[in-house]
C-alpha cells in the first residue's frame, strides 16, 4: 500500500498524478517536451536516457515502462527490447553509437550528483558529434528522472503488474 | 564556465533556462505551484523544505537562492534558514515540519528510502496526505534542479546581495514572469 491514500488499480506515477491534478500538468508537460518534442534526438534516444536513469535509480515502475517505450520507437522487436536490457546492464559494452554512449556516461552521472559531470565527459560526447542542445537536453533528461522516479518510490506507489509490462507510463 | 554555451551573466539556472523555452515553461510553472500555489503548507515552509534538499544536494545555487526566498517570506529571518540547513532537528520550527523535512532529506537519497514509519510520525503531528504528498514531490523536483544546475557547471555568483534580490523576486512576484530575468553583477 501506498505512503498516502491514492486512487486505486493505478500503478506507479498514474496514483500521484491523479492525486494532484495542479502538478500533473506541468510534470505531463515538461516530460512530453523532454521525450517527445522535435528534437535532433530520436524519441528512442531520449526515452533510452529516461530508463538508464530509472534503472540506475532502481525504480522498477520507470525503468520497465520507459524502456519498453524506447523499445517501441525502436521498432518493437524482441531484439529492440533486448537491446534496452543490455544498455541497463553495461551502457559501454551495448551496441549503441559513440555518441550514445557518451551521452548516457554523461546521464549517469547526473544521477549520481550534478557535480560528477566533468569538463571531459561533455567533451567526450562533443568529440562524438553531441551538440549543446544535445548535452542539455540530456542533462534535463537525467534530472527529471531523479526527480520522477524519486517521485514514484518516495510515495511507494505500486510497484508491478504484469498487465501493464507493454503500457506507456502516463 | 559553463559545459555548454548559455548567455553572459544569468546566474544559475537562469542560463539553462534561457537556452531552452520549451522545459523552461513546464519548470516555472511547476515551481510555481509547488512553493506558491493555494497550500496548507506555507510558501515559508515549503521553501524551507526545497532549500534544506538542495544543501543535502550541495547544491550553492539553490540553496542560496531559495533560502533567500525562505528568509523574505518569514520577514526577513536568514538566520532560520541557516539553522534549518546546519541542524533542523534544533531550529525554531514545529514539529511538523521537521518531520517532513526528515522525509524530505530521505527522498533526497532516494524513494525507497522513505519508511512508512517516517511517514507516520509526520501523520501524527498533524501531516495530511496531500503536505507528504507535496513534501516528496518538492524534494524530488529539487532533486532534479540541483542536478540541472550543477550537471551544466553553471556560473553562481558568490555574494550574499545577488541572492537576496533573487529571493524577494522569487518569494514576492513569483516563478512565472514574463523574460525579466536580467543579468547580475559578478560581485
Amino acid at each position: 500500500m501506498a505512503h498516502i491514500q491514492l486512487p486505486e488499480g493505478l500503478p506507479g506515477i498514474r496514483g500521484p498524478l491523479v492525486f494532484s491534478p495542479a502538478t500533473t500538468g506541468p510534470l505531463c508537460e515538461l516530460v512530453e517536451v523532454l521525450l517527445r518534442a522535435p528534437n535532433t534526438l530520436t524519441s528512442a534516444e531520449r526515452e533510452m536516457i529516461a530508463t538508464y536513469v530509472s534503472s540506475q535509480n532502481d525504480c522498477y515502475y520507470c525503468q520497465t515502462c520507459h524502456g519498453s517505450t524506447a523499445a517501441q520507437h525502436l521498432g518493437g522487436s524482441p531484439a529492440d527490447h533486448e537491446l534496452i536490457g543490455q544498455m541497463k546492464l553495461d551502457c559501454e559494452a551495448a551496441p549503441l553509437s559513440d555518441k550514445m554512449r557518451a551521452l548516457l556516461a554523461i546521464a549517469g552521472k547526473v544521477q549520481k550528483g550534478g557535480k560528477r559531470v566533468k569538463a571531459e565527459d561533455v567533451e567526450r560526447a562533443r568529440s562524438h558529434g553531441a551538440s549543446d542542445e544535445e548535452i542539455h537536453d540530456t542533462v534535463l533528461i537525467a534530472a527529471a528522472f531523479c526527480m520522477f522516479n524519486r517521485y514514484v518510490d518516495g510515495l511507494d506507489t505500486e510497484e508491478r503488474d504484469p498487465a501493464w509490462g507493454f503500457v506507456p507510463a502516463l | 564556465m559553463a559545459h555548454i554555451r548559455v548567455p553572459d551573466g544569468l546566474p544559475g539556472i537562469l542560463g539553462p533556462m534561457a537556452v531552452s523555452p520549451g522545459s523552461t515553461k513546464a519548470l516555472r510553472e511547476l515551481v510555481e505551484v509547488l512553493l506558491r500555489g493555494p497550500n496548507t503548507l506555507t510558501s515559508a515552509e515549503r521553501e524551507l523544505i526545497a532549500t534544506y534538499v538542495s544543501s543535502q544536494n550541495d547544491c550553492c545555487f539553490c540553496q542560496l537562492s531559495h533560502g533567500a526566498a525562505a528568509a523574505e517570506h518569514l520577514g526577513g529571518n536568514y538566520e532560520l534558514v541557516d539553522r534549518v540547513k546546519s541542524n533542523y532537528a534544533t531550529a525554531e520550527i514545529s514539529e511538523k515540519l521537521k518531520a517532513l523535512l526528515a522525509i524530505a532529506g530521505k527522498a533526497q537519497k532516494g524513494g525507497k528510502h522513505v519508511t512508512t514509519e517516517d511517514v507516520e510520525r509526520a501523520r501524527t503531528l498533524g501531516a495530511t496526505d496531500k503536505e507528504i504528498h507535496d513534501t516528496v514531490l518538492i524534494a524530488a523536483a529539487f532533486c532534479m534542479f540541483n542536478r540541472y544546475v550543477d550537471g551544466l557547471g553553471t556560473w553562481q555568483p558568490t555574494g550574499s546581495l545577488a541572492y537576496r534580490e533573487m529571493g524577494q523576486t522569487m518569494a514576492h512576484i513569483g516563478y512565472v514572469r514574463p523574460a525579466s530575468d536580467r543579468p547580475v553583477a559578478a560581485a
